[in-house]
């Protein structure tokens, strides 16, 4: 049974990974502005549409 | 040729800013637009391949008309400027970051961020939607700030650089937002882990595996230190505080509950008694600052807080020697020779040292007429130069002047401290569980002295007043959303209730109750027909005079094509212009030899076409509609003032207009309305103050609800506890019934958290409390209090017909 031990600790591990991935999006301002990233990510890929125009 | 031949043409609208115009007047690329300014941008995009920006949005630019000139960024060389408004200062390369008004769509965003096409020194821009902030990094050997500036202000997002900003920008942008938003994410991770840990405890697995309680208890201790210590120190902090100032707010019993919950479950833990109440701690702690998040809904676009200084340029030019170079306003002596552009503003009292002057004070006064000023004349500060450009002697220092001398007045200092209807409350919340605590741990010491420790700490964990402290953040929350959907913006939670409180209502006039756009124009005179406004149409379209574009607009009609052949201004006149052949003198009375009919001394602008003298336009200050019926809707419960900077001429409109026993004041300064509103005050009246402008400023910091007037919030409002869109003006009814109405919700909020507390606070007193019972309880109630408020919040404002 004690691999219950184990396994409580383990998940407690990854799930302080997460809290720490989560602290770091706060500080480097993920949720200061929660408006244009969701535009950002519709935009054509730059890169790719240039060389597209030189193909044509 | 017959020059009022008209040619049929179709409506359609402007490619770039979505206005409309006529099909085939102004086409490039086999796409119409309204102006001039609009191609330009258009052109500008198109040969930088950037023509993507009208394909996400329909007409996304700003319209370019409006504007006569484009705004003047030379200042930006100035090294001393440079180096306020830049953030960083590299090797080879310059980081800033700008605040651009018009940015309001995805094509916006997509154009800032691909402004390295526009100009190769740009290495990257980022836009930050919701404060309307660009960052741009740039090579500064190959772009200067002022080229960046000007780059943006060709493309339509010209930056907005003034004395208040430069100085903000250097701060840490809302470290208190982050720091929320990581307790909550401390206090969320914890939450879940204990509320699983506990489970084994409260299905009695316990009891057969007695070796793992014990450590899922321990566990669970070590998860609540870092909720209650850091997570939850804010309630700690404040609840000293307020004792330290002996009066109870609603930190204090809150910290109590807090600490008994955590000191009785250790004790269980440590002596191994039982399991603690670990997760009602936890989740506690966790709804508490999600209800302060939600109270936290800010506008980060909005500044509530801009004086003057937000307002006046950053540089004026100013003659050194024999030329004319930019310099910091802050510099500014008396005596100082300085030099105004179109649309610069003046940054300090002056005297016109040029023959005249069109000095528009929209952003003081509201007036949006500008006025004529004359050689000699003495100008106040805070007005913008129309035309040509003049120059002016300094006579005071800025922070000396007419108007910014009301910012030395203690109304801007503490404002008065408002007890919140919360703090009312925990006052006798906190007297009566400590009360019911101490009878109880006095009854069970007589009866069975070990239960009387778990009794006194059951009390105060049960009576922890989370769900009390919930409703009223969410109630307002919501309350904040509603009124934000319907474009008033409040700076905080606590205007709602100080709304509450007040019983006077005073206008400013110019610009609050009146239009501030060109409504006001009527033709006086013989009726024009559609070819003649046709022609007065053309003729005023190369008029840079604000007053031409209202007249513009006025005479829009449709199907004609005329063609401007000369145009001629003449400053602090009128202009001349020959249309398809024909002359056409506009301007002022004087200009077109003609008597003034002086009524109301509304300004005029007359008009001749050919030699046939047709009549004036007239200025005349018309009132924003339904405005009586606002007036009608607020009279049983407010007394009206009105505060007018202008003459009384107005006075028997006024009194018509306002129910009786309202005070009409004229003539006041901006120093008299702040005056009059702490005269208001002091006979014990409560007072909303609604301005526009900065000579209310003082009127609106003083009283206890400023809202300012805008008619875009975007642009410059002065500081107030709430920004209202002017085309909203006439629900301010609704938004005070709404919030009248969430006070109801408040209480009657309050009435089911303290039911909740009675069956909790029974069952304590009895002995009986088990932690099962409490994870129970005490979520259960919060969640009840959080959509109770909520739903009944959206509900009453659907019900008032606000969106």
């Amino acid at each position: 049974m004690s691999v219950i031990l184990v396994l409580i600790l383990v998940s407690l591990v990854v799930a302080i990974a997460f809290l720490t991935a989560f602290f770091w999006a706060v500080k480097s301002g993920q949720f200061d502005d929660t408006y244009s990233p969701s535009v950002r990510m519709l935009f054509e890929d730059r890169v790719k549409k240039e060389k597209e125009a030189k193909n044509d | 040729m017959n020059p009022l031949k008209t040619i049929a043409k179709t409506e359609t609208k402007c490619y770039h800013c979505g206005e409309d115009c006529l099909e085939g007047k102004l086409t490039f690329d086999e796409h119409n637009f309204c102006c001039n300014g609009c191609k330009t941008v258009y052109e500008i995009l198109s040969s930088n391949d950037l023509c993507d920006y009208y394909s996400m949005e329909n007409t996304p630019g700003f319209t370019i008309k409006d504007k006569a000139e484009h705004s003047i960024f030379d200042y930006l060389d100035n090294e001393s400027i440079k180096r306020e408004v830049l953030d960083f200062e590299g090797e080879g390369f310059q980081k800033v970051t700008l605040y651009i008004p018009n940015v309001h769509c995805s094509s916006c965003i997509w154009l800032l961020e691909n402004l390295d096409r526009l100009n190769p020194a740009v290495l990257d821009s980022v836009i930050n939607f919701s404060s309307k902030k660009l960052t741009v990094n740039y090579k500064s050997d190959e772009l200067s700030l002022r080229q960046l500036a000007e780059m943006l202000d060709s493309i339509g997002y010209g930056p907005q650089i003034n004395l208040k900003d430069a100085d903000d920008s250097k701060k840490p942008q809302k470290a208190f937002d982050k720091q929320l938003l990581i307790k909550m994410g401390i206090a969320g991770f914890c939450f879940g882990n204990v509320m699983l840990l506990s489970f084994p405890d409260y299905l009695g697995i316990a009891g057969v595996e007695e070796e793992y309680s014990s450590f899922f208890r321990y566990l669970s201790l070590a998860l609540s230190i870092p909720v209650v210590f850091y997570a939850g120190s804010e309630y700690f902090t404040s609840a000293l505080k307020s004792a330290k100032q002996k009066f109870a707010n609603i930190d204090v019993p809150i910290a109590i509950g807090l600490l008994a919950l955590f000191a009785r479950s250790t004790y269980e833990v440590i002596a191994d008694v039982g399991p603690g109440y670990f997760d009602s701690l936890v989740g506690l702690v966790f709804f508490l600052l999600i209800g302060k998040w939600f109270q936290s809904k800010t506008y980060a676009a909005l500044s509530f807080d801009r004086d003057y200084q937000s307002y006046f340029p950053l540089a004026v030019q100013k003659r050194i020697d024999d030329a004319f170079a930019p310099v910091p306003v802050k510099e500014l002596k008396k005596g100082d020779e300085v030099l105004l552009r179109n649309g610069e503003v003046l940054p300090a009292d002056a005297i016109l040292i040029d023959d005249h002057a069109s000095i528009d004070y929209s952003f003081v006064t509201g007036e949006s007429v500008p006025v004529a000023r004359k050689k000699g004349d003495y100008v106040y500060a805070g007005g913008r130069q129309v035309g040509k450009q003049v120059r002016f002697v300094i006579q005071k220092e800025v922070s000396q002047s007419y108007l910014t001398q009301l910012w030395n007045n203690d109304a801007f200092g503490e404002k008065e401290t408002h007890t919140k209807l919360i703090d009312k409350v925990s006052r006798y919340f906190t007297i009566v569980v400590l009360l019911i605590a101490v009878i109880s741990a006095i009854y069970w010491q007589q009866t069975d002295p070990s239960q009387t420790w778990l009794v006194f700490t059951a009390v105060l964990i049960i009576a922890c007043p989370c769900a009390l402290a919930l409703s009223t953040p969410f109630t307002v929350g919501s309350v904040m959303r509603v009124f934000g959907r319907n474009h008033f913006y409040l700076k905080n939670a606590d205007v709602i209730e100080k709304l509450n409180a007040t019983n006077t209502i005073v206008f400013d006039k110019t610009g609050t109750i009146t239009e501030t756009q060109g409504e006001a124009l009527k033709f006086c005179g013989p009726a024009l027909s559609e070819a003649e406004k046709a022609l007065i149409n053309t003729a005023v379209a190369s008029s840079t005079h604000p007053l031409s574009r209202w007249i513009k607009q006025f005479t829009e009609v449709k199907g004609f094509d005329y063609t401007i052949e000369s145009f001629e201004e003449i400053e602090g006149k009128g202009f001349i212009a020959v249309v398809s052949g024909l002359t056409i003198k506009v301007g002022s009375a004087k200009f077109l030899g003609v008597e003034k009919t002086n009524i109301n001394n509304a300004t005029q602008v007359h008009v001749s076409i050919g030699d046939d003298y047709k009549g004036y336009f007239s200025f005349e200050a018309t009132y924003r509609k339904g405005l009586t019926n606002l007036l009608d809707a607020l009279k049983s419960k407010f007394n009206f003032q009105v505060l007018s900077g202008d003459n009384d001429k107005e006075a028997e409109r006024l009194e018509s207009m306002f129910p009786e026993g309202s005070v009409l004041r004229f003539n006041q300064s901006p120093e008299d309305k702040l005056k009059a509103i702490k005269e208001i005050q002091t006979k014990g009246n409560a007072v909303i103050m609604l301005g526009d402008g900065l000579n209310d400023a003082g009127a609106l910091q003083q009283s206890k609800v400023g809202i300012a007037i805008t008619e875009d919030v975007s642009l410059f409002s002065p500081a107030s506890d709430a920004i209202l869109k002017a085309s909203n003006l006439m629900d301010l009814n609704k938004f005070i019934k709404l919030a009248h109405e969430g006070r109801k919700v408040v209480v009657a909020s309050f009435i089911l958290s303290l039911l909740y507390n009675c069956v909790g606070i029974s069952l304590a007193v009895a002995g009986e409390l088990t932690p099962l019972f409490a994870a129970i309880l005490m979520p259960l109630s919060s969640i009840s209090v959080v959509v109770f408020t909520t739903v009944s919040v959206n509900l009453i404002s659907k019900k008032i017909k606000l969106k």
